[in-house]
């Protein structure tokens, strides 16, 4: 039997409904949420600001630092334990590795920069909605940044290479299983950085998966800019 | 042969391509990869010429030399203050920098600037490290008394001073009080009344939210129910 028709009845390149916004808390430096799904990013970027404790300073650049966290009731399983926990302190971490490369803080020495994602709603591919969005936010922080991130979820379910995985493909039972990889890149180079990969796959799947990732994220990436231009320019329509 | 892909005040996103060829320069927010020229920061672009640059929308303050700020005392040293000047960086006020008087070696420094003083100063110097030192010695520099302060997004400072001023010494005509405004983004209002305070405060975040809109400084001025020959209705 093969995978045909998706559990949401989506196209196996079609990524599901998003939405994404910038300057949704007034607070931060610089925030965005991005919706793909029932998966919701939320994102505030603070600083540069100064850096404590003060033995994380580097002298020769600002550090970025993120905080990633998904909310207690936000997924459909059981309670997620509030707090830190090691799942949190990985992806922080991966998060933080994608988003390096196109972040500039040379010219904010001994300083940081701290992102927090939260995660109100979840159905799997928290990460790549996370470094979406905390790309958007970063962009609206004005922080200087050589290029946007996007980052999508591929993967195999069945037989079938697929885009964005919900949970339920996630988490489909059969004899061949499921991998799931999730893929971050610079859209204008397609430098991949991040990339993680849960279950087997062929050569030629693996092929297969990176090109329709870099197909979803270059569309992803277009949205991050409009909604970036559209907090700006909507006020300047009004004129 | 150049391409130009975008129009004077366009909003752009990092990573965007400006414009294609080496007839372009590329200026502040922006750079060159390969032959096109690229944003490095969400920004209004504006083309000089042949030389294309970002001005800025949002971020934090950057300090600069000969920059006329507002800081706020938070610590004192051995030999002056330790200053918040709302950015990434503390700066720091030494004591010649601070006071024209003598002041002895481990004297009482609180007698000219005490905790949570508030001033009207000037960035004298900014190293590669960041380490700022300011100055309240010079014309119009001084420290601040009573008052409040207003706090709002250092890219939004010069729409709120205004061409030569003109913004800002209109508010303080229409609601008679003192104004003085930090180029890191805080504000210093003074009135006889606290009522003057509050229209000044509320012009001001009039200003910033309508930083874009064109022909603001009328919509103000009626507002404050200025008439042409410049006194109050």
């Amino acid at each position: 039997m093969s995978y045909d028709e998706r559990v949401d009845g989506r196209g196996i390149t079609e990524t599901r409904p998003i939405e994404a916004k910038a300057g949704v808390i007034p607070n931060a430096d610089g925030s965005a949420y991005f919706k793909i799904g029932n998966t919701w990013a939320y994102a505030a970027v603070y600083g540069p600001k100064n850096i404590y404790p003060k033995f994380l300073s580097d002298p020769t650049k600002g550090v970025l630092r993120v905080k990633y966290n998904m909310m207690p009731f936000s997924s459909g399983g059981d309670r997620v334990r509030p707090g830190t926990n090691r799942r949190g302190k990985e992806i922080s971490m991966v998060t933080e590795k994608s988003l390096l490369p196109v972040v500039d803080l040379k010219h904010f020495p001994n300083s940081v920069v701290d992102i927090f994602i939260e995660l109100p709603q979840t159905d799997a591919g928290t990460r790549c909605a996370g470094i979406t969005a905390a790309a958007m936010a970063l962009a609206d922080a004005g922080i200087m940044m050589k290029d946007m991130v996007a980052s999508v979820a591929v993967g195999r379910v069945d037989d079938k290479v697929v885009v964005d995985l919900n949970y339920e493909e996630e988490a489909y039972e059969n004899e061949n299983g499921v991998a799931d990889i999730p893929i971050a890149m610079i859209p204008s180079t397609g430098e991949v950085t991040l990339l993680q990969m849960d279950g087997h796959l062929t050569k030629e799947q693996l092929s297969e998966s990176l090109r329709l990732a870099h197909d979803s994220i270059i569309e992803i990436n277009k949205i991050q800019r409009k909604a970036l231009k559209d907090k700006y320019e909507v006020s300047k329509n009004e004129e | 042969m150049s391409n130009l892909f975008i129009k004077n005040r366009d909003v752009v996103v990092p990573g965007e391509e400006l414009a294609e060829g080496m007839e372009y320069l590329p200026s502040k927010g922006t750079y060159r990869l390969g032959d096109k020229i690229i944003a490095k920061k969400l920004g209004l672009v504006r083309i000089d010429g042949k030389v294309i640059k970002l001005i800025p929308l949002s971020g934090t303050y950057e300090p600069k030399k000969n920059d006329m700020i507002i800081a706020k005392v938070f610590d004192i040293l051995m030999h002056g203050w330790r200053v918040d000047i709302n950015c990434a960086y503390s700066a720091v006020l030494t004591v010649a920098e601070g006071t024209t008087e003598f002041v002895e070696k481990g004297a009482d420094l609180t007698q000219y600037f005490n905790l949570g003083d508030y001033m009207f100063a000037k960035v004298t110097g900014v190293t590669s490290q960041k380490l700022i030192d300011i100055s309240t010695k010079g014309p119009g520099l001084k420290k601040l008394f009573g008052g409040r302060i207003v706090k709002i997004n250092p890219s939004k400072v010069p729409r709120v001073i205004g061409k030569a001023g003109s913004m800002v010494s209109m508010i303080k005509k229409g609601t008679d009080t003192q104004i003085m405004v930090g180029q890191n983004g805080l504000i210093w209002v003074n009135g006889k009344k606290p009522e003057d305070e509050i229209k000044a405060i509320e012009s001001i975040n009039k200003i910033v939210d309508n930083a874009h809109v064109a022909g603001l400084t009328d919509i103000i001025k009626n507002d404050l129910g200025i008439t042409e020959e410049g006194g109050q209705k």
